[in-house]
């Protein structure tokens, strides 16, 4: 890594508050690309994530946002220690945990939870309830017998489910009990951070707002801090303190949420906005969207520079050259980061110059 | 809720279990749909009988009088020294070539192949689970040597192994036992295996692991629920082939010495009498027979219970069977013979554009 984003790092550290209860620094995972047989050689990587720094204040909600196959999953599986890192470094609550082994982390396990995106595969089909709640209680040796069930059941109550169905299985409960069913799980042992990688993605819209109720809720009451991964721009508006984009395993923006979303400086932030659907039909008929051309690349062979420079409206020369260093634009606050040579200005029309860009190729 | 209604409730999930239980497990749903099919209830019901008959042995010896490896000559045989018929003399069904009640050998010999091959399988079961779920689950190097060393154990010439073994050894129950259950767990190993793969990359998996459950506890507590059904299946398909297996080295003369019973020795001693005593071969092969099929038919029963899918066919009565038939033959001779398949120079490949 340069200089640049070494530097941005630390202002992206500093500028926060103090006490801030995950920190990750510069990390990088890649997977091998490996080829078939017995003799595996590696061939390539994915870089599903390359040099992505954070930090998460304590009973604060950060969203990461950022399309399919942009490294947010992979990120999150890193910080709870689910993936080994490549390089960098966690830090939870002023202690190195990168790589620490299976037994040296169990400590943390307690205070690290996730809730997965599929409530359909994240609970073991052939485990009753009560069972799976109680995991984390069976794992740790906390509780067991009757004070277990007890616990479970307070659990369930708490979080929406009706203790009478501790027997049951999870094929008889709905999308949304289900992961109420993942929320109680990650809430057993009260954990210090939850992450939801993409905890409403799967469900209805009218059972989201339950869910993002219940857990906002639970982070009034336990003072929990969220890592909250999601490709719904307003669900992340709704829940997050501040918000990071990602794209192609870097952070294209990160910031504050209210001045992201007023005015967002990456062109890629813009045009994500721009596509998120609009409730009012007459302010969606208004608006200009920002039209991308192309897919994400292959982060096996990302691009040169600018990882967003080949589908960029804005993008020049310098792009495909020099890597823009994520540090704070002209005009922006001192925590609204963007990594982007040529920001976006006020009042710039994006969807004519996208328009323009798709019209030439 | 208020508190005192929370444990009202656990205390009546304490106390009365069952009623609590409200959801049906995957094994109440399978035992509904197995009570449904008539021929794996069918096959239960032999099952049960065999197993009553091998272990009311002794009391079947003492109800007729004749213990199993006590001869009779004056009346188990006949004036040229024959074995009797059945229903002769007090014997149900025969005697032998030394005069002894061919029934009671026959129950006795159903305990030995019952033992045989319910032992075995499960010595064969849980060796192979767990070999199946190690080499599955870590994966890598583990999983490579133990499928290469599953492939060996499956490509053996298992007889010739067992027949050379009970030469070396001496023949003796251990030595069948031991050999059937090293050749039953490698099967039982691959489908185990090739189930793990697939099952630990599911999302419970990752949050079993995200809240700092061990492989072991994974394996056998995530995992293993899951994997149960076609291990059943396996297992009661097993059963039969060891009882076989078993009868197969005793016909041979390498399996149970006589004078102890077994279902493989009564058909070795038989086959010099089948011309002059039918029964001596008959019942012995027909226990063997029955006991198999029941087996085998309610491995299949619990296949077809174990899987929804066939929950529609199980029900569908063959006279609708074959009208669907009819209708499918139908259809298949109309329009979709009038409207061939496109020719594939339609759409050229696309990347020689």
């Amino acid at each position: 890594m340069t200089d640049e984003s070494a530097a941005a790092v630390m202002t992206s550290a500093q500028s926060g508050q103090d006490d801030v209860l995950v920190r990750v620094d510069n990390l990088v995972k890649y997977f091998p690309v490996r080829t078939a047989g017995y003799v595996r050689r590696t061939v390539g990587h994915v870089q599903a994530v390359d040099g992505v720094s954070l930090a998460i204040p304590r009973g604060k909600t950060l969203g990461l946002v950022g399309e399919t196959g942009s490294g947010k999953s992979t990120l999150a599986r890193c910080i709870a220690g689910l993936l080994p890192v490549t390089s960098g470094k966690v830090t939870f609550d002023g202690d190195d945990i990168t790589n620490l082994s299976r037994r040296k982390m169990i400590p943390y396990r307690r205070e690290i939870q996730m809730i997965f995106q599929d409530p359909y595969g994240s609970l073991n089909p052939r485990r009753r309830v009560g069972a799976i709640i109680g995991d984390p209680f069976a794992i740790h040796k906390t509780v067991a017998g009757n004070e277990r069930k007890r616990r479970v059941q307070e659990l369930m109550e708490r979080v929406g489910l009706n203790p009478e169905h501790y027997n049951r299985f999870p094929a008889e409960f709905s999308g949304g009990q289900r992961q109420r069913i993942g929320v109680a799980r990650a809430l057993a042992l009260r954990p210090k951070l939850i992450i939801c990688d993409e905890p409403v993605s799967a469900l209805d819209v009218s059972i989201q707002a339950q869910v993002l109720n219940l857990l906002a809720d639970l982070q009034r009451d336990y003072g929990l801090t969220y890592l909250f991964i999601a490709h719904d721009l307003e669900v992340v508006r709704h829940v997050s303190d501040s918000v990071t984009v990602m794209y192609l395993g870097r952070v294209a923006e990160e910031g504050p949420r209210d001045p992201v979303y007023r005015t967002p400086r990456h062109p890629y932030t813009a045009a994500l906005l721009s596509a998120a659907p609009a409730a009012d039909p007459d302010a969606a008929a208004s608006r200009q969207r920002i039209i991308l051309t192309g897919d994400i690349p292959s982060p096996i062979d990302p691009p040169s520079g600018c990882r967003f420079h080949p589908r960029c409206p804005k993008a020049r020369e310098l792009c495909s050259q020099e890597d823009p260093p994520l540090e704070v634009k002209a005009g922006d606050g001192p925590t609204h980061l963007t990594a982007c040579h040529f920001p976006v200005e006020a009042g710039e029309n994006l969807a004519a110059a996208a328009a323009a860009r798709r019209d030439a190729k | 809720m208020s508190i005192s209604g929370l444990e009202f409730q656990a205390a009546a999930v304490e106390g009365a279990p069952e009623q609590a239980v409200e959801g049906r497990s995957q094994w109440q749903l399978t035992w509904r749909r197995l009570r449904g099919d008539k021929v794996a209830v069918t096959a239960m019901i032999v099952i049960v009988v065999m197993v009553g008959l091998a272990i009311a042995a002794p009391a079947i010896a003492a109800l007729v009088h004749h213990p199993p490896n006590i001869a009779y000559p004056n009346t188990g045989e006949n004036a040229v020294g024959n074995p009797v018929g059945p229903f002769t003399n007090g014997f149900w069904l025969g005697t032998d070539d030394t005069g002894r009640d061919l029934m009671v050998r026959i129950f006795y010999g159903a305990r030995i192949s019952l033992f045989v091959g319910i032992v075995t399988t499960a010595i064969g079961t849980f060796a192979g689970v767990a070999v199946g779920l190690i080499a599955g689950y870590f994966g890598g190097v583990v999983d490579t040597i133990l499928a290469r060393f599953i492939d060996a154990v499956l490509a053996f010439p298992y007889v010739v192994l067992a027949l050379a073994l009970a030469i070396v050894i001496g023949p003796s129950l251990t030595v069948i036992i031991g050999v059937i259950s090293f050749f039953s767990w490698a099967g039982i190993s691959r489908i185990v295996r090739g189930q793990t793969l697939s099952l630990k990359e599911k999302e419970y998996i990752e949050a079993a692991r995200s809240l700092g459950a061990g492989p072991f506890r994974i394996m056998f507590i995530d995992i293993l629920p899951n994997l149960l059904a076609p291990v059943l299946v396996l297992a009661t398909l097993y059963i039969p082939s060891a009882v076989v297996f078993e009868a197969t080295l005793s016909y041979l003369g390498l399996g149970i010495q006589p004078p102890t019973a077994s279902w493989g020795n009564i058909l070795a001693a038989a086959q010099n009498f089948y011309q002059v005593a039918w029964w001596y071969t008959v019942f012995p092969a027909l226990a063997l027979l029955i006991t198999t099929l029941a087996f085998n038919l309610l491995g299949d029963g619990i296949r077809d219970a174990m899987d929804p899918g066939t929950e529609r066919l199980l029900a569908a009565r063959r006279g609708t069977k074959r009208r669907r038939l009819e209708r499918r033959a139908m259809k298949g001779a109309g329009p979709s013979d009038a409207f061939p398949d496109p020719p594939r120079q339609a759409q050229p490949p696309a990347g020689l554009g």
